[in-house]
């Protein structure tokens, strides 16, 4: 019965959402922001399959924006775009543009690495690499060619000071990362990610393999972050996200269904589906 | 009860537990034999003194005894022992089998000597006279010893002397030879350089010379002392010092004394240089050619597998191809050694070493010097053949590091290479080292291929030594397994020999345990370091 109902009201919400986009366009939530990243038209093909369909999205500057949908709805897919991470998917393909500074990610000649260097990532579990804490962070600054004594330190300590970990690891800097919490490897992880000085840092369900408190620490940590990085964060979790975000981009197979301010998505959605899904209707 | 011990499946847990007890006992039993029969050979045995009465003579044999046999002919058991009489200038062979069914008594004689000799093997005797200092000594053991301990010194310096410094003017002066020869292939030639190495070849010439004279001077030191002993058959024989390798009394001993004699036995045994058709002395050189052969072979073939291994794994594209490949590959590791070896010969000593002679070489035609079987061919044959290994085990453990270490590295700014190289390698080391672990486990054992490709029954020189370039890869060598084969099979004195394949097949093993273990400790620290597999 509900099956059939969603459906229906599926194909209302499709055939309606010509007249919405332009609704939408005339109410601009992020109009007062600067703009990070700007995604247009954006189409992205597994093989035959299409995962993303036609993404319009501007991610506001320093702000922390939260992708929410059930799973399978393409949030990760779409978060991995930004800093090209479907293109180690042989089968993946992408139409449309994504543009940081001004320059779009997917054009000819874009150095991937470079461009990832801009675009720091958190993953879901934590995976810090086999090797001290201490190189752990300074892993991405090598890359660079860092590998002055004096700068590394520094570097390290502000960048583990950044994640909220300085106090808990500056004895033991040199020891194994994989000897450390759950907890605290995902916040060695975010310690990598900002150690290079990223502009933007994409959370893919950072907390997720969490205990409460760890992710009420990490949590705590995006809310630092945000005054120096422009968050991107998926999340399955609808409180996180409304206690995180400034902005939520509601997703559902592969659809932007609604982006707004995360208080006007959590308490007065425009559109029937965000509604059901942040009230649990089905999801 | 037996319904059910069938239907929990507790027979299968009896089998397999039967299967490895059996195998475990089949390892264990053989090792003891090896250790048993190999060791027991450098204890110095007492030496009996038997009186057999055959057709009414008396018959007195002094030997040791080397095995005990029953022999049942015709539904008559004859019992036998196989003595070790030594003594081969006079009897002609060391071992005699006598029939105990003639032995009327054994006695053991206090004074009875053995000395082991550089030739002709062990006198077993009596003191007569020992001629020491142009002083005579009338059945004086110390007067012996004494004789011996000079011999020993003296012969040191000789060996010194011609192993190390004529060998390298030798070297030298075949150098020399050899620049002569490329100068004048080269129509570089000039009377100036001529005259030059005239020069340098009179130098090291006028060096020879020096050498020579003090090595006439040692033999004739050398020369000087001798001893005369008395058979048990009331023979004599008369043994020169330059002869003479240790002198001792079995009989006299005791415990300790044995066990000295013993450990210097054994010393010698994994120290010194094979004598008399390499039934005497040691297998140092063995035990250096095996090691040194080995430890080139990991050289070669780690890289070239993980190289290969990264290629197939991390950068081609997996199709029916690169799947192609890789059977081929693993059935690479089933292709018969011996099939390696000849391919060895016609494409490394023959194709590739020819060509280098040609090439880099002229001048040492028509001798060929890496044209022929050498260190360096074998080394590379076996790398060959144990590539197939590393390139599997290394694949199986570049497919077990996560994803999301990779993902973790690229998501920095890391390129694919920088990933691999920093991240991927480093956690795969481990598997790769268990590849060389597997790969060196089976190039110590091999012997069939290096047959074919540089191993000899006896190499003069080792592969390194103090002439420069130190390293010579060119150089045949010698192999413990090898040195099995041609002992046991190829020796003219069997009975002699046979203690010493035992002695160096339980070696070899150690070796090979010895050289896994090392492996096995480097791949466990590499483990402990990169453990995030286990995650």
């Amino acid at each position: 019965m509900t099956q059939e109902l969603n459906l229906n009201q599926e194909s209302n919400t499709k055939a309606a959402q010509a007249g919405q986009n332009t609704q939408q366009s005339a109410h601009n939530p992020v109009a007062d922001e600067t703009i990070a990243i700007e995604v247009e038209k954006l189409n992205l093909f597994y093989g035959e399959k299409q995962a993303l369909f036609d993404i319009d999205l501007q991610i506001p500057e320093k702000k922390v924006t939260a992708f929410i949908g059930p799973s399978g709805c393409g949030k990760s897919t779409l978060l991995r775009c930004f800093n090209r991470m479907n293109d180690l998917v042989d089968i993946a393909r992408t139409e449309g543009q994504i543009r940081l500074d001004n320059e779009n990610i997917y054009g000819k000649g874009v150095d991937v690495a470079e461009l990832r260097r801009k675009v720091g990532m958190v993953f879901q579990k934590p995976n810090p690499f086999p090797k001290s804490i201490y190189e752990n962070v300074a892993y991405g600054l090598r890359l660079q060619g860092i590998n002055k004594r004096r700068v590394l330190d520094e570097v390290v300590e502000w960048a583990l000071k950044g994640a909220a970990l300085w106090d808990e690891v500056k004895d033991r800097l040199h020891e194994n990362a994989l000897g450390m919490s759950g907890g605290q490897q995902q916040r060695l992880c975010i310690a990598r990610a900002i150690a290079v000085q990223p502009e933007v840092l994409l959370l893919d369900e950072p907390a997720s393999a969490l205990d409460p408190i760890s992710t009420l620490k990490i949590e705590e940590l995006i809310n630092e972050l945000k005054n120096d990085y422009t968050i991107v964060i998926v999340t399955h979790n609808m409180q996180q996200a409304a206690r995180v975000s400034d902005y939520t981009a509601f997703m559902y197979m592969g659809d932007m269904v609604e982006f707004d301010n995360t208080d006007k998505i959590f308490t007065n959605p425009e559109k029937k589906k965000t509604e059901d899904y942040i009230t649990g209707r089905y999801g | 009860m037996s319904k059910k011990f069938f239907q929990g499946g507790q027979h299968w847990v009896w089998l397999n537990a039967g299967a490895i007890s059996i195998s475990i006992l089949m390892v264990v039993g053989l090792l003891l034999l090896i250790a048993y029969r190999g060791l027991i050979h450098f204890w110095p045995a007492d030496v009996q003194t038997f009186t057999f009465e055959v057709d009414g003579k008396q018959e007195l044999v002094l030997g040791e005894i080397h095995s005990h046999e029953i022999d049942t002919q015709d539904g008559v058991d004859r019992e036998q022992y196989l003595l070790k009489v030594g003594n081969r200038d006079m009897y002609g062979i060391d071992f005699r089998w006598v029939d105990l069914k003639n032995l009327q008594s054994t006695s053991t004689n206090e004074e009875v000597t053995v000395v082991e000799r550089h030739e002709w093997g062990n006198v077993y005797g009596f003191v007569k006279t020992v001629n020491y200092d142009g002083k005579v000594y009338e059945g004086d053991f110390d007067a012996l010893a004494k004789v011996v301990e000079r011999a020993t010194d003296l012969h040191e310096q000789i060996r010194d002397i011609e192993k190390d410094d004529i060998g390298s003017i030798n070297y030298d002066i075949e150098q020399l030879r050899l620049e002569e020869r490329r100068l004048e292939i080269e129509g570089n030639l000039t009377p100036e350089a001529k005259a030059d190495i005239e020069q340098r070849r009179q130098d090291r010439k006028k060096d020879f010379a020096e050498f020579q004279k003090q090595l006439d001077e040692l033999y004739s030191q050398i020369k000087r002392d001798s001893a005369v002993f008395e058979l048990v058959d009331g023979r004599t024989i008369s043994v020169a010092a330059n002869n003479m390798v240790r002198a001792f009394q079995p009989n006299k001993m005791n415990a300790l004394e044995k066990t000295g004699h013993y450990f210097s036995k054994l010393g010698e045994f994994i120290f010194d240089e094979p004598r008399e058709a390499n039934t005497e002395g040691g297998v140092f050189p063995a035990i250096f050619g095996t090691v040194m052969m080995v430890l080139l072979m990991s050289v070669v073939v780690t890289p070239l597998g993980v190289i290969a291994a990264v290629y197939m794994r991390e950068y081609a594209k997996q199709g029916p191809l690169t799947r192609t490949i890789r059977i081929a590959v693993n059935n690479l590791a089933g292709v018969p050694s011996i099939v390696y070896g000849v391919f060895g010969l016609g494409f490394f000593v023959y194709f590739l070493g020819g060509s280098i002679d040609d090439l880099f070489y002229p001048e040492v035609k028509p001798a060929p010097m890496f044209g022929t079987p050498g260190l360096i061919w074998a080394s590379l044959t076996l790398a060959l053949l144990t590539l197939p290994v590393v390139i599997v085990s290394t694949e199986e453990g570049l497919s077990r590091i996560p994803k999301s270490i990779r993902e973790g590295s690229l998501a920095l700014g890391a390129t694919k290479f920088e990933t691999l190289w920093k991240t991927v390698l480093p956690m795969a080391s481990p598997a790769m080292m268990t590849g060389l672990i597997l790969a060196v486990a089976r190039a110590a054992g091999e012997v069939a291929p290096l047959m074919l490709v540089g191993v000899v029954k006896l190499a003069p020189t080792l592969p390194l030594d103090g002439n420069a370039p130190f390293l010579h890869l060119e150089r045949k060598f010698m192999h413990l397994g090898f040195h099995i084969y041609d002992v046991g099979f190829q020796s003219p004195n069997v009975e002699a020999a046979r203690p010493l394949v035992y002695a160096t097949a339980l070696l070899l093993v150690l070796i090979i345990i010895l050289l896994n273990v090392a492996a096995i400790k480097i791949r466990n620290n590499l483990r402990e370091k990169y453990k995030a597999l286990e995650q």
